[in-house]
C-alpha cells in the first residue's frame, strides 16, 4: 500500500462457496409439525401434474446456512460500516426502529383482503403517510402504489397521458435534459412517447431559450430532476414551468434528490405538476442491495380524478376505506396497494424527525456536499462552478492526463475504506464523480474522506500504474466484465452437467 | 435529532471551513419566493418508545391475533426465524445495487444462488435477480414476447388473478397491444377451445396461471401445444411459489412470471413481495431486470458481476427492455434463504401438507356446500359456492376471529356466493372444523327459512 489509510485495515476474510457446493443427502435446515389431517395420496390428487423431483436444489443444515449467508454478508460494504457517498441514491442511515415497526405482528401479517373493517391500521399509515408527503412536497394529492422511482416514474407520466387524453389529445413527445438518470427516457418509451433531448446550459442548468424554442403542442410534459443531477438548484424552476403551462404542457419532477428539499422548499409552490418520491432515499427505508423500493406519486388537483385505484377514503362514518370506482382513473400499476412495508418504514423515520428534524436533515445534508466539495476543489477538476445543493459533481479531468479514469479512482477509493461514488454519471461530464454524502455523516468520516480522495490524487501522480490495478485490499480483484457478457454463466449446474 | 451525527461546533467548523455565515447561504440558489419559511405540518418529533406505541395501536386495529383462510395471491406459510436474522445483518440491509463488484460479492453471489434455485423450480434455463412482483412481472414477460415474437396482441386468461390482468391493461394500453381474454370452464380451467378459437397469427403470447386463480392446475402442456402451433409464446404466471414442490413446473412455458411471496415473505397488506421472471437460454438479451453472472479476476479466481446490463435503462436509455432500475432485492433475499431453508426434499413435504390441509378442507366444506370447479386437480385453494352471501358468513365468522374465503363476485359477478378459501400448513384442523361449522350452520338457517317460506306459499 502506498500511502497509509487511517479507515480501513486489512482482516480475515472468510472463504465460502455456493451453497450446493455445500448440500450433502439428508441434511436438512427444517421440520414441519405432524399433519393433524389425513394423509392424502398425491399421485391420486395430482395425477400427471405431481412432481417427482426437485432437481438440484441445496440439503444443508441451519448452521451451515447461518454461517453462509454471514460469510457473504461480511464481503458487502454497506452503510452500516461508513460513508457511502453514491450521488443521486442518498444512502443515509437506515434507523433500527423502521425495522422493529414494520415486524410488528397485525403490520406484517396483514393480508391485503382482508375486512377493511379490520385494516383501519394499515390504512391509518397509509393515510397519515399520504397526509406527510403531500404536505412536505406542496402538492395537492399522492398515490403509494408504485413500487420503485422508476414505477413512479411511468405511473406519473401514465397520469400525465390521460390528462392530455381528457383534453383531447395525448401529444406525442416528453422533454427530458441530457442531464437525466436512464430510467426518465426508458419510461417516456413504455409509455408510449417519443424522447426529445434538452441541452443543458453552460451553468448545468436547463436552457431556458432552448427549452422555449423547443416546447410546443406536441410536448405532454417535460421531466426535470432538481436539484438536477450536478446537484445544482433550478433556478428558474418557475420560468421552466410557466413556459411549460403556456403551451399546455405539463411539469414532471424527479424526486430523486428531495433530500435537498425536505422542510426547505416545496415543488408544488415552485410549478410542479407531478413528482415522484424515492422512500428508499430521502425517507431513509433501506437499500437492501438494490430494493425493494417505493414510488408514491404526488400530484395536483388537476390530475387527481387520474390516479391509479383504489385510493383510501374516509369514510361518512369517519372509517377508512377503499374506493375503486374512479372512472378516469389509469388503472393499476400494481397489485394490491403498493410496497406496504416501506409505508411504515417511512413514517417512522418522519415521526422520528418531526419538522424540525426534517429541516435539519436537508440543511446537514447540502452542508456535508459543500464541505468536501470544498475539501476536493483544486485536487479534482470542477466542471461547473454553480452552487451545490445535496451532491457535488468532479471529473477526471486533470487524473486522465496520466490515463486514470474515474472507474479506477473509484476502485482505489475501496482500498481506503469507502464505497465509491457514482462514476461515469451524469452523462454530460466526461469522467464524472457524483458524490452524495448525506447528513448521515459526521465531520470524522467526511474529513477521512476527502484525505482518501487527495491521496488517491497524489497516487496517480507518483504511480498511476498503482491506481489502475486497484483495488488491492479486496478478496478479489478486478473481475473480467466481458467475459460474464460475452457467455453468460447465469447459474449453477452440478459437474456432470457442464 | 438523533440520526444527525453532528455537534453545533462541528457545523460552525464546517461553515467556516466553507467560508460561509450561516447555513441558510448554502440555500441561496433556491429563490427566495419558494423558500419555505414555516415548519413543515407534519407530526412533532417522537421518541422511539412513542413511534413503536403508535405502531402496536394501528396493528391492534389491523386484525392481529386473526386466523385466515384468504390466498387469492397472498399466502400466508410460515416463516423460518433465520430469514429476517440473516435480512436483517447491516452488509445486507444497508448496502446499495452490487455494481461495484469487488465490494459486494456477498450480495452478488446470494443473488446468483437464488437466479439458480428459481431457474431449477421453474424448469426453466435461468432467472433474473427479481421484479417488483407476480403482477408487474406478468405484464413485464407480456412486453418482452412482443419484443421476442415481433408481434402486438396477447391472450390471457380470464382466471388469471384479476388484479394481475389490471395492471397489464394498464401497461398493454400505451404499448399499442390488444388483449383477448379466453374464459373458464366448469373445472375452472382455461377453455382450451375457446383458447384454440382466439390464439392468432399476430398472437404474441398467451398468458395464463397454474395454480390459477380458483386454486386449479392448468393443463400446461395443451395450453403450450395450441399457442406453440401458431408461433406464440407461452407465458405462465405462478402466484402460490410452494406449489412447485409437489406441482410439476410448466416446462413447457417460455417465461414463468413467479410471485415469489409464499417462500419466506411476510404477508404484509400487500407488499413488498418478490416478482422474478425465468426464461430459456436463447431470450436472455430480451428479459429485463438485473441479471447476476460468474466470472473470474485477472487472479483466475471465481466471482460474480451484474451483467448484460446492455439491456438496461442505464445504458441504452429509450431503447431498453424495460425502465425498470431498483428491484426487490432484499425481499430476494428472503426467498432465497426460505428456499435455502426448505431445500430440496423439504419443499416437497411442505408443499404435500398443504395439499393434503386443502384436501381436509374441500372435503368438509363439501359435505354442507358446493365445492366447485371439482374437476381438476387442485394444489391449496378451493372455491365454495354457499347459499347464503359470503360477506355475510365471513362476518359472522370474524366474530370468532376467523377472516374467511375470499367473496369472488367482486371479480366474477357471474360465481354469485362462490367464496375462494385456502389453506397452507398453518391452517389448523381445529380452524377449518370451525369454519365449516360456522358455514353448515349458515346453510341449515338458510334451508329452514325456504322451508318456511314454502310453507307460507302452500
Amino acid at each position: 500500500m502506498k500511502h497509509m489509510t487511517r479507515k480501513a485495515t486489512r482482516h480475515i476474510s472468510q472463504n465460502e462457496g455456493l451453497i450446493f457446493e455445500k448440500s450433502s443427502p439428508g441434511k436438512a435446515a427444517w421440520k414441519l409439525p405432524p399433519l393433524d389431517v389425513p394423509e392424502v395420496d398425491t399421485a391420486t390428487l395430482l395425477g400427471k401434474h405431481e412432481r417427482k423431483d426437485l432437481g438440484d436444489m441445496p440439503e444443508v443444515s441451519e448452521i451451515e446456512i447461518i454461517r453462509h449467508f454471514t460469510r457473504l454478508s461480511t464481503w458487502n460494504y454497506a452503510i452500516d460500516l461508513g460513508m457511502f457517498p453514491l450521488g443521486s441514491c442518498t444512502m443515509k442511515y437506515n434507523p433500527r426502529v423502521n425495522e422493529f415497526v414494520a415486524r410488528i405482528e397485525g403490520l406484517a401479517n396483514g393480508h391485503p383482503y382482508q375486512a377493511e373493517k379490520i385494516s383501519q391500521g394499515a390504512l391509518r399509515i397509509i393515510k397519515t403517510l399520504s397526509d406527510c408527503l403531500i404536505e412536505i412536497t406542496g402538492m395537492d394529492a399522492i398515490t403509494l402504489q408504485p413500487a420503485a422511482g422508476a414505477h413512479g416514474e411511468l405511473t406519473g407520466l401514465l397520469l400525465v397521458r390521460a390528462y392530455h387524453q381528457s383534453q383531447g389529445n395525448a401529444r406525442k413527445k416528453i422533454l427530458i435534459p441530457d442531464s437525466a438518470h436512464g430510467t426518465n427516457p426508458a419510461t417516456a418509451a413504455t409509455v408510449g412517447y417519443a424522447v426529445e433531448n434538452l441541452k443543458s446550459n453552460d451553468r448545468g442548468m436547463v436552457d431556458v431559450a432552448a427549452l422555449a424554442a423547443q416546447m410546443n403542442e406536441d410536448v405532454a410534459a417535460l421531466m426535470v430532476t432538481n436539484p438536477n443531477t450536478l446537484g445544482v438548484f433550478e433556478q428558474e424552476i418557475h420560468k421552466i414551468a410557466e413556459l411549460m403551462h403556456a403551451k399546455g404542457g405539463l411539469l414532471y419532477m424527479d424526486g430523486a434528490n428531495m433530500n435537498a428539499l425536505v422542510g426547505k422548499a416545496r415543488p408544488g409552490d415552485f410549478g410542479v405538476d407531478v413528482m415522484h418520491l424515492n422512500l428508499h432515499k430521502t425517507f431513509s427505508t433501506p437499500h437492501g442491495g438494490g430494493g425493494p423500493g417505493s414510488g408514491p406519486v404526488a400530484v395536483k388537483k388537476i390530475l387527481e380524478p387520474f390516479l391509479p385505484k383504489p385510493v383510501v377514503i374516509t369514510k361518512p362514518d369517519g372509517t377508512l376505506g377503499f374506493e375503486y370506482s374512479r372512472p378516469q382513473s389509469v388503472g393499476r400499476v400494481r397489485a394490491f396497494y403498493g410496497n406496504f412495508g416501506m409505508f411504515i418504514r417511512a413514517l417512522a423515520y418522519i415521526f422520528a424527525n418531526g419538522p424540525d428534524g426534517l429541516r435539519q436533515t436537508t440543511e446537514d445534508a447540502v452542508l456535508n456536499a459543500n464541505y468536501i466539495r470544498k475539501g476536493l476543489e483544486g485536487v479534482y477538476d470542477l466542471p461547473y462552478s454553480t452552487p451545490s445543493m445535496h451532491e457535488v459533481v468532479f471529473s477526471d479531468k486533470l487524473q486522465s492526463k496520466k490515463g486514470v479514469k474515474t472507474m479506477d479512482l473509484a476502485k482505489r477509493l475501496i482500498d481506503y475504506g469507502f464505497h465509491p461514488y457514482t462514476t461515469a454519471f451524469p452523462l454530460i461530464v466526461a469522467g464524472a464523480l457524483m458524490i452524495e454524502p448525506t447528513e448521515s455523516e459526521p465531520k470524522e468520516e467526511l474529513d477521512l474522506f476527502i484525505e482518501a480522495m487527495k491521496s488517491i490524487a497524489e497516487e496517480v501522480e507518483e504511480d498511476p500504474q498503482f491506481v489502475l490495478d486497484a483495488p488491492h485490499n479486496t478478496r478479489i480483484s478486478r473481475l473480467d466484465e466481458t467475459a460474464a457478457a460475452r457467455k453468460p454463466v447465469l447459474r449453477w449446474k452440478p459437474e456432470s452437467q457442464i | 435529532m438523533r440520526y444527525l451525527p453532528k455537534s453545533p461546533a462541528d457545523r460552525a467548523a464546517m461553515l467556516k471551513a466553507i467560508g460561509t455565515r450561516s447555513v441558510d447561504d448554502l440555500f441561496s440558489p433556491i429563490p427566495p419566493e419558494f423558500r419555505l419559511t414555516r415548519d413543515l405540518a407534519v407530526p412533532r418529533q417522537m421518541a422511539e418508545s412513542e413511534i413503536v406505541d403508535w405502531f402496536k395501536q394501528r396493528a391492534k386495529e389491523n386484525g392481529e391475533g386473526y386466523t385466515s383462510f384468504l390466498g387469492a395471491g397472498a399466502y400466508s406459510h410460515y416463516r423460518p426465524v433465520v430469514i429476517d436474522a440473516l435480512v436483517q445483518r447491516g452488509e445486507f440491509l444497508t448496502s446499495y445495487t452490487p455494481y461495484q463488484a469487488e465490494f459486494a460479492q456477498g450480495t452478488l453471489q446470494a443473488i446468483f444462488e437464488f437466479q439458480t434455485m428459481i431457474s431449477e423450480l421453474t424448469g426453466m434455463d435461468l432467472a433474473n435477480a427479481s421484479m417488483y412482483d407476480g403482477s408487474t412481472g406478468a405484464a413485464e414477460a407480456v412486453m418482452m414476447a412482443v419484443r421476442i415474437t415481433g408481434r402486438h396482441s396477447a391472450v390471457i386468461a380470464r382466471n388469471l388473478h384479476p388484479e394481475y390482468r389490471e395492471v397489464l391493461n394498464t401497461y398493454a394500453t400505451h404499448q399499442a397491444i390488444p388483449l383477448k381474454t379466453v374464459s373458464y370452464t366448469d373445472a375452472g380451467q382455461i377453455d382450451l377451445k375457446e383458447l384454440e378459437k382466439t390464439v392468432g397469427d399476430d398472437t404474441a403470447c398467451v398468458l395464463i396461471q397454474s395454480p390459477n386463480f380458483f386454486g386449479t392446475i392448468e393443463d400446461v402442456e395443451a395450453i403450450a401445444e395450441i399457442a406453440h402451433k401458431r408461433g406464440a409464446l407461452l407465458i405462465v404466471s405462478i402466484a402460490e411459489a410452494v406449489s412447485l414442490g409437489i406441482v410439476e413446473p410448466p416446462r413447457t412455458a417460455d417465461i414463468v412470471a413467479l410471485e415469489a411471496q409464499s417462500f419466506g415473505v411476510p404477508l404484509g397488506f400487500g407488499g413488498p413481495y418478490c416478482g422474478v421472471l425465468a426464461t430459456k437460454e436463447k431470450f436472455v438479451r430480451q428479459m429485463p431486470g438485473r441479471l447476476a453472472g460468474q466470472t473470474v479476476d485477472k487472479n483466475g479466481k471465481r466471482g460474480f458481476v451484474l451483467t448484460l446490463a446492455t439491456r438496461e435503462q442505464h445504458i441504452r436509455r429509450e431503447k431498453a427492455t424495460s425502465n425498470i432500475c431498483t428491484n426487490q432485492a432484499l425481499v430476494a433475499l428472503m426467498v432465497n434463504i426460505f428456499m435455502t431453508v426448505y431445500g430440496k426434499i423439504g419443499l416437497r413435504e411442505l408443499a404435500k401438507q398443504n395439499l393434503a390441509k386443502a384436501a381436509y378442507a374441500a372435503d368438509q366444506f363439501g359435505k354442507h356446500a358446493k365445492v366447485v370447479f371439482g374437476g381438476a386437480p387442485r394444489f391449496n385453494e378451493f372455491v365454495v359456492e354457499t347459499s347464503e352471501d359470503p360477506y355475510a358468513i365471513n362476518s359472522r365468522l370474524l366474530g370468532h376471529k376467523i377472516v374467511g374465503g375470499f367473496p369472488l363476485k367482486k371479480f366474477y359477478p357471474e360465481l354469485g356466493h362462490a367464496a375462494l378459501w385456502c389453506c397452507t400448513e398453518l391452517t389448523t384442523r381445529s380452524m377449518i372444523d370451525t369454519a365449516v361449522g360456522l358455514v353448515a350452520e349458515s346453510e341449515r338457517s338458510v334451508r329452514s327459512m325456504k322451508e318456511v317460506e314454502e310453507e307460507v306459499t302452500r
